[in-house]
Parts: structure tokens; sequence; C-alpha cells
């Protein structure tokens, strides 16, 4: 490794200084004693129990959840099935357009996403609330699961299907016993990333939402307004906790995949030289 | 009576036989892709034990036929009849057919075992037939050791020993091989060759193989069926394809070969005189008679043109005077590049019998190629 010139000290500093430099406050100032948000009394974590006698924050978190959980599930699915069409069935008509129409969502402005959502489930009398929320955030994370697994997908030889056609298994024994288990870390990486776009979504729920249906980040922005409080900061800060556990997990999981890979492979070169 | 080619003698040749059925029949077959004919009304006889092998350049419609067979591909127009039974519109998983791949396709999510036995899983075989015909064939391929194994954790040559034995495990009444050997380095190669002919011996299998590579066509096949843009061009054994070529393309195709383009002048008795372009005089032995004044070419192999310092005592027929211009020593044999006085280059190749010889020829020299009558096939342009 070179030496580190004062420069690149300097701009590793302002870069990580630049992203983090919020959070690392936001995290500090929830263990303050005191209610002041930016005033410094002493350390304390009494705001975290207060967390557990907030029953506002504690539905808003129970409900993110659900969502979260049942959109990133329904989100998976259907964003696999697209993935495989769009990959596997490559000579259809009007193949370009639907891979178009697949992605469109990923560049569209949520606002236009949460707008055409809203006038959609008023036109079809849908009472909005938890499901309305669901089935849009279905919508939106959809395309991300489609990515991810169309990527995965690409490079995956087509011919272990064939071999197993050849060995007598219809083609849906193939997809369950080959080619699902073959892409699931993608298709676990693809929840993750639904999971996650779902959690901290708030325009697009905000369209979408009814009485009874408050999502975290909806009751985070609302009482915001009213200003900040340290029970606040706690929250995001337990929220930043799961949000990096999961991309540490992830990453681990990946990584010593690649390892065990290597190694067998170096194993197995090993034993024939 | 016709001398018999090469110096393999024959005991199995059902394709000889009139009264043998054929086990695989491939009736005036097209496949087309869009515009591009990859299979162009191709028609093949099979037959039961029979080792046969396509081979061809890449493009030319071999692997798209074997993908016909195994079902991956449905033909334009045709059929094909497998053991009397017409296969169209019968999926990959019904036909009583395997395929053994080019790049393997083992599973990688499964052990050896597990790869082993998902064809006879899919069976609904019970669970102890299962151990047991896994059992048989790990042993076929000697990979007892290996059964827990993934994928990855195998070499080159053992996936392959697994790609086959997965393929066998069903005990298919036709195996398909695509490219079987292409990922092997050349010494294991030519070892898994005859491996594999052993096998279809003592299994009694029929094995389609589809190859680019004609030496690997050669050692293993029976016959062979030689393709180019969709078409077999000949369909022989292989001393009948090396020593018999139908055409200039398959005299090409196979091995190194010296054409000379010329006229006939003549046809008596069973040869044929020709004048080449480079005024050379032929005489060769040709079943056919071909009419005077007909534009014709002679191929003759370089192992089979010898080289002296003298004139032979058939010169001019059948010789020509030319001056040594390149050598390639190969070990086994030397292969001279002759130029003939019209500049025509000219391969011929000697054996090296004994390690020592006296006098070399050397390049620049003046020297005399000559062949016999016998040694060269008049193909009608």
């Amino acid at each position: 490794m070179e030496k580190w010139s004062r420069f690149n000290i300097a701009s590793v500093a302002l870069g990580f200084g630049f992203l983090y430099l919020p959070i690392v406050l936001l995290v500090i100032f929830s263990f303050n004693e005191s209610k002041l948000v930016t005033v410094w009394a002493g350390f304390s974590t009494k705001w975290y129990s207060q967390l557990w006698h907030n029953q506002g924050l504690l539905d808003a978190a129970w409900v993110t959840i659900r969502v979260g959980l049942l959109s990133a599930t329904c989100a998976t699915v259907l964003g696999t099935l697209a993935a495989l069409a769009l990959v596997r069935y490559s000579r259809f008509r009007g193949r370009v357009l639907f891979s178009g129409m697949v992605y469109a969502p990923l560049v569209m402005p949520e606002v236009i996403t949460g707008l055409s959502l809203l006038l959609l489930f008023v036109a079809i009398g849908l009472d909005r609330g938890f499901w309305t929320i669901t089935l849009a955030h279905i919508t939106f994370t959809m395309c991300f699961v489609a990515v991810v697994v169309q990527s995965r997908l690409l490079s995956f030889d087509q011919s272990i299907e064939e071999a197993a056609l050849d060995l007598g298994a219809t083609p849906v024994r193939t997809f369950f016993a080959i080619t699902l288990p073959v892409i699931a870390p993608a298709v676990f990486s693809g929840w993750v990333l639904a999971f996650t776009l779902s959690l901290d979504d708030l325009v697009i729920s905000s369209f979408t939402t009814g009485p009874g249906a408050t999502t975290l980040p909806m009751k985070i922005y609302s009482q915001v307004r009213l200003g900040v409080t340290p029970e606040i900061n706690a929250i995001c800060t337990i929220l930043i906790g799961i949000v990096a556990l999961g991309v540490v997990v992830a990453s681990i999981v990946t990584k010593r995949r690649e390892v065990q890979r290597e190694k067998d492979e170096r194993a197995a070169v090993a034993a024939i030289g | 009576m016709m001398k018999s080619l090469g110096s393999i003698r024959r005991s199995f040749a059902p394709w000889a036989d009139p009264a043998s059925k054929p086990f695989i029949s491939v009736k005036n077959v097209t496949k087309k892709f869009g515009d591009f004919t990859a299979v162009d009304d191709l028609s093949l006889n099979i037959y039961t034990r029979e080792f046969f092998a396509l081979l061809g350049a890449s493009g030319c419609g071999k692997s798209t036929l074997l993908r016909m067979l195994a079902g991956f591909e449905q033909p334009t127009s045709g059929e094909i009849i497998l053991d009397g039974q017409n296969l169209a519109g019968i999926p990959p998983y019904r036909r009583p057919v395997n395929m053994m791949f080019q790049s393997y396709a083992l599973f990688p999510h499964m052990t050896v075992e597990n790869n082993i036995a998902f064809g006879l899983k899919q069976d609904g075989m019970p669970k102890a037939d299962i151990a047991e015909r896994v059992g048989q064939m790990l042993k076929l391929v000697k990979l007892e050791k290996f059964a827990q194994r993934k994928p990855h954790q195998l070499s080159g040559g053992q996936r392959q020993r697994v790609a086959l034995a997965r393929s066998l495990a069903k005990r298919p009444k036709v195996l398909l091989l695509d490219e079987p050997l292409g990922a092997l380095d050349k010494k294991l190669r030519e070892e898994t060759q005859f491996e594999l002919m052993d096998l279809q011996q003592e299994l009694g299998l029929t094995f389609v193989i589809v190859t680019h590579d004609q030496e690997e066509a050669m050692t293993m096949a029976d016959r062979i069926a030689v393709m180019s843009h969709g078409k077999v061009v000949q369909v022989a054994t292989p001393a009948e394809i090396y020593e018999a070529p139908n055409s200039r393309f398959v005299a090409d195709f196979i091995g190194d070969v010296n054409l000379f383009d010329g006229t006939v002048t003549a046809a008596e008795g069973g040869s044929v005189r020709i004048e080449t372009t480079g005024g050379i005089a032929l005489r060769m032995a040709s079943a056919e008679k071909p009419a005077s004044g007909a534009k014709a070419a002679v191929a003759i192999r370089p192992e089979k043109i010898r080289i002296s310092r003298q004139p032979p005592a058939h010169a001019p027929i059948n010789a020509a005077e030319g001056e040594i211009w390149d050598i390639g020593y190969l070990g086994d044999m030397t292969v001279f590049h002759v130029r003939l006085k019209d500049g025509k280059v000219v391969k011929a190749s000697s054996l090296n019998a004994v390690r020592a010889v006296e006098d070399p020829l050397g390049y620049d020299q003046q020297v005399w190629i000559s062949f016999g009558e016998d040694s060269g096939v008049v193909l009608k342009d």
C-alpha cells in the first residue's frame, strides 16, 4: 500500500464527513439527557425507554413492518417472474416495450407514482389504508427486484435447466428444483432491497394512506414539523441500526460464500496438481 | 474386387445390411431460425449400438440436429423417428434419450451423488434402487470418493465424469454427447476418448456425438457424418471418409490433402488419365469413367507421396520434379513442402522409422515426387 498523502486524507475525511456527520450527530443526540435537541446535557438512554410508552410510534412501527414484509414478499415473487420472462423468452413480441415499462418506476418521480396510484385507488373506489399502501409499495419495489434478479439470470448457464428437462423433470419441477435454488441469493437480495425501500418510503405512502394506517416515516415527519424531540432521534438510531445490521449481514454472507468457493476451487486444483 | 480401405477390420456394419432397421431415422428435417437455415432437408439413419459422430465446423448445424434429437428444438419440417416412435411434439422430459452437455451443466447446488440421482428421482424410482444405481455409476466413472463433493470442488476431468455418469444413470436408449471432451486438455482428452469407446461397448448403447475435432470423430466413431451448411456431405466409416472422400469439401476438411485440378484425357479399363493444369500426367484407378475433356480433381494424402532424388521408373506419369521448399520436423514424421515447376506446393510426409538418416533431404534440394495409381481419389468437379 502506498503512503497516504495529505490530500488523500483530506479527501477521505471530507467525503465521509459529508456522508456521515448528520447521522453521527443524530445518534449522539439520541443519547442526550436534555430535552433540548441541540444542547448536550450528559449521557442517557431514557429516550429509548420512553419509546416503549409512545403508543403512536409503536403502532406506526408495526404498520411499517407489516407493510414491508408483505410488499417485499409480493414484489419479490412478481419481480422474479418478470425477470424470468424478460431474460428467458427473449423472442416474444413487445419485449422491449415490456422491459422498458418494468423499469419505468425506477426513474419515475415518486410524486408522480404516488399521485397516479392515488387516482387509481379513488377511481376504483378502494378504501385507502393499509392495503393501498401495501399495493403501492409492491408496485414501486417490484422493478428493483426485477433488476437484481435479471442481472443474476443473465449470467445463469441455461444449459443446467435443459439438463434437468433432459433428465425428466417437467418445466415446473425444473424451476423449483434447479433455477430457484441457484438464483436464491439474488432473490433474497431483491427481497432485502424491497423491504428496505418500503421501510423508509414517505412520499408514496403519504399519497396512498388512509385513516389508521400511518407508517413510521410519516409519523416521524409529522412529529418533526412540531419540533424534533430526542425520542425521534432514538427511533431513528434504532432504524439506522437495523438497516446497518442488514447490510453487514448480507455482505458477510456473500463474502463468506465467495471465500469458501475460492478455497474449494484451490483445493480442487491442488488435488489434481 | 476393390481392396478394403484403411486397415480396420469391420465386424459391425448394420448400415451395410439392407435388412437391418435404423434405430434413429432423421427424415428430410429442416430447421430454420428466422431467415437462417441451420439444418437443410437432412436425412440420416443411425443404428442400434452405433457410435455415430456429427462432424463439422461451427455453425454447420450439427448441434442444432443434436438439440432436435434431445427435444430442445422442434424441426421446422420433416420428422425424427426413434425406435419406431415419431418424436414430433414430445418434450425433452418424455424422450428416452439423455444428453451430455458441452458445459457439463452440473447442478451447482447439489452434490455429485444428487446430481447423478436427479434423473432417477424424476422417474419416481424407489430410494434403495436409486442409491444402488448411483453407486454403480460412481464406480463406473471412478468417482466413489467424491460422492459428497459439490461440482465446484472438482477438477475439469472429474466434472466431465460426473456429467457422463448423470447422463447414463437413467440407462437411456441413446446418449447424445455435445462436444463432450472440448474442455479437457489434450492428454486427458485422448485418454477419455478410449474410455468412452469402451463404455459404449460395455453398455451396448447408441451414442451420437457432436464434435468439430476430426481426430476425435475418427478415433471414436463407427460412422461419421460430415456436415456443412446444414447438409450432410458424406456419411461413412472413418477409413472411407479419409481414403475415399466423395467431394473436395470432405477431402479438404478431413486431414491434409494435395488437390490436383485437371482435365480428363482418357478413361480406360479401371483407370483414368488426367492432365493437371500444371502439366503433370496422372493415371489414377477409378471405378467411374468420366468423359474425356471433363474437369476433375485428384486428391492425394501427403503420406502417400514419395520423395526421391532420382526420377521413378514410371516417370513422367504420376511424378513431377520440384525443389524442397520447407521442412517441418514433427518427431514421428517429417512434412516436406515441395515446390513444383509451376509454383504449386505439394505436401509430402514421411515416417521417421529410423533414428538416424544418412544424407537427409535438405532445403532447396531438387527432388521428384511420385505416387502410385491407387494412392489418389478422382473427384468430379
